[in-house]
């Protein structure tokens, strides 16, 4: 590593645009790929008539473009489009993911500052933390529901509350190794300075963790939707995309498109969710690029 | 009064463990430059952090600044520079100097302008809004060293602060500390295993010996102030040399009779 010259801001920003052309061609390279191998892997299993490992047909794997061109048809004969049908049931989905995903965020966090913070506590508990995530998430909806509607909370809520129960284990158990992670002689260096400990956390372990936190919000952000999509299902919550997919898995044999068309949406919205916390970190994280985490 | 006073220091890792230090007796007097040398496991390393209250002797009496070490500690009467910067990579080298100025609750004026000061002092101008790895291994101590500086501190302990880079860098680095010596008018105490710096540095140089680590001679540097990259080349400073390496070498001895003799 040397100095860095007064020439450098600029050689870095033709970088960057260089970096994000590659990347965007990457993408649609990938994309094309992806596409070519689902036809490619389809025309050869029905010109062959193989039936190893599943029978291809318009059933099992429809045309891509047929279940892409199928999100802009209507519904049924004077209905909506299907993709706006869809968008409305990916935004309320959305809106019970993001919020479980903040409860499961915040309440992950505290938790691990916490358990970083008391080791009895962490001896005791975390045992039950990670039992917690065992737990099929089948079994604690309907619990959270029927508890949740009987205090007259509004279904979506409990559906976020499910959602945050996916998402705080990952935030838990980075935050307690991100806290843990700071320099040995960082933590000497505070000591010197007879900083307190929240100052130290503050100023020393929260800052060491954030590369540690950011990577468990990503595992967190994809989590909280499929526990919203699941979530929706005992809870009888026909409004977002699992109340769709619930809908649409019933057609599946005659009309198979419905589903797909479904299940793009649902990964659009993961894709979504997981962007939005990476810029957050590209905003927060303010590190060497070899100690990103 | 003495900045450091050290009465009979001892200190023990683990029950019947190894001896680290052992009947140290020491007095640091204001605006010494005082280094410590001695071969690897002599426990100069642990001595500066007794003196720092980092860790806590087993046995004997410190006293900094007519304080405990403690006290001393909690009232930041000292700067500390490692061998590595330890510098906060999500800090810039602003607000890295000015850590030590949060935490002493200085307001944001007050801050900025000693953190100017000490930029200057340490010639980092232009990379106030850099981040650490984006400097060169030297530019990083000066931070580490500006840090340190940073609260005016009335002693400045650092541990083979130039250990990790190149001779060059180091010679500069050498001539530039006895700059900011001479500036801040602090006391400091320094770790070192290179016989040179030791001598080109100090006001006195402190030899310790191994198993157990204890002080084996003191020798006083009567090299003249203020100190240039000649004076590397006067008789005197080979002199001074010399006898600082046969005292190391006496101290070894010394060590080796006394491992034969429980043998």
């Amino acid at each position: 590593m040397t100095a860095i010259a007064a020439e450098r801001p600029r050689e870095r920003r033709t970088f960057r645009l260089r970096e994000a052309t590659w990347r965007v061609l990457l993408f649609l390279l990938v994309l094309a790929a992806l596409w070519g191998l689902w036809e490619g892997y389809r025309w050869l299993w029905m010109r062959e008539h193989w039936t190893w490992p599943f029978v291809v047909d318009d059933t099992s794997m429809p045309h891509i473009h047929d279940f892409l061109r199928a999100l802009f048809q209507v519904t049924h004969p004077g209905g909506p489009l299907l993709i706006s049908v869809l968008l409305k049931a990916a935004a309320f989905t959305a809106r019970e993911a993001a919020v479980g995903f903040a409860m499961g965020a915040v309440g992950g966090f505290a938790l691990g500052v916490l358990l970083a913070h008391f080791r009895v506590l962490r001896r005791g508990l975390l045992p039950y933390v990670v039992a917690s995530q065992t737990v099929p998430i089948l079994v604690i909806a309907p619990m959270v529901v029927v508890y949740l509607g009987s205090r007259g909370v509004p279904g979506w809520f409990s559906v976020s509350v499910i959602a945050a129960f996916l998402t705080f284990f990952p935030v838990t158990i980075n935050t307690i190794r991100g806290l843990q992670s700071a320099d040995r002689r960082a933590l000497e260096l505070m000591r010197s300075y007879a900083a307190g400990g929240w100052r130290v956390l503050w100023k020393l372990r929260f800052p060491a963790a954030l590369p540690y936190i950011f990577a468990a919000l990503k595992v967190s952000a994809t989590a909280s939707i499929v526990g919203a999509v699941i979530g929706e299902l005992p809870s009888s919550i026909q409004d977002g995309l699992g109340g769709q997919i619930l809908n649409y898995s019933q057609y599946y044999t005659i009309q198979p498109r419905g589903l797909w068309a479904t299940n793009v949406i649902a990964a659009l919205l993961g894709i979504a969710f997981f962007l939005v916390v990476l810029a957050a970190e590209k905003l927060v994280v303010r590190r060497a690029p070899e100690n990103v985490a | 009064m003495s900045v450091v006073e050290l009465k009979g220091v001892a200190k023990q890792f683990g029950r019947g463990g190894t001896t680290a230090l052992q009947g140290i007796d020491l007095a640091i007097e204001e605006r010494e430059f005082v280094s410590l040398i001695g071969p690897s496991g002599c426990g100069k390393s642990t001595l500066l952090r007794v003196v720092g209250d980092l860790i806590q002797p087993t046995s004997g009496s410190v006293v900094v600044n007519g304080k405990s070490a403690r006290q001393a500690r909690v009232d930041r009467d000292y700067g500390i520079v490692f061998q590595d910067p330890v510098l906060y990579d999500w800090r810039t080298v602003a607000k890295n100097i000015a850590l030590p100025l949060e935490l002493a609750r200085w307001d944001r004026r007050r801050r900025a302008e000693r953190v100017r000061a000490m930029v200057e002092l340490v010639e980092l101008q232009g990379f106030e809004g850099h981040h650490p790895w984006q400097l060169s291994g030297g530019m990083q101590q000066r931070v580490s060293i500006a840090r340190a500086l940073s609260f005016d501190p009335a002693l400045l302990l650092m541990d083979e602060p130039f250990g990790a880079l190149d001779e060059m860098t180091r010679e500069r680095l050498n001539i530039e500390l006895l700059r900011i010596w001479e500036a801040s008018g602090s006391t400091i105490v320094f770790v070192t295993h290179s016989i040179a710096e030791a001598v080109f540095l100090s006001t006195r140089v402190v030899v310790m010996s191994a198993r157990p680590g204890r002080i084996s001679d003191l020798i006083p540097i009567d090299l003249p102030q203020p100190r240039t990259g000649a004076t590397r080349e006067e008789p005197r400073f080979f002199e001074l040399v010399t006898r600082v390496r046969e005292a190391l070498h006496m101290g070894a001895d010394l060590e080796r009779a006394a491992a034969e003799a429980t043998a």
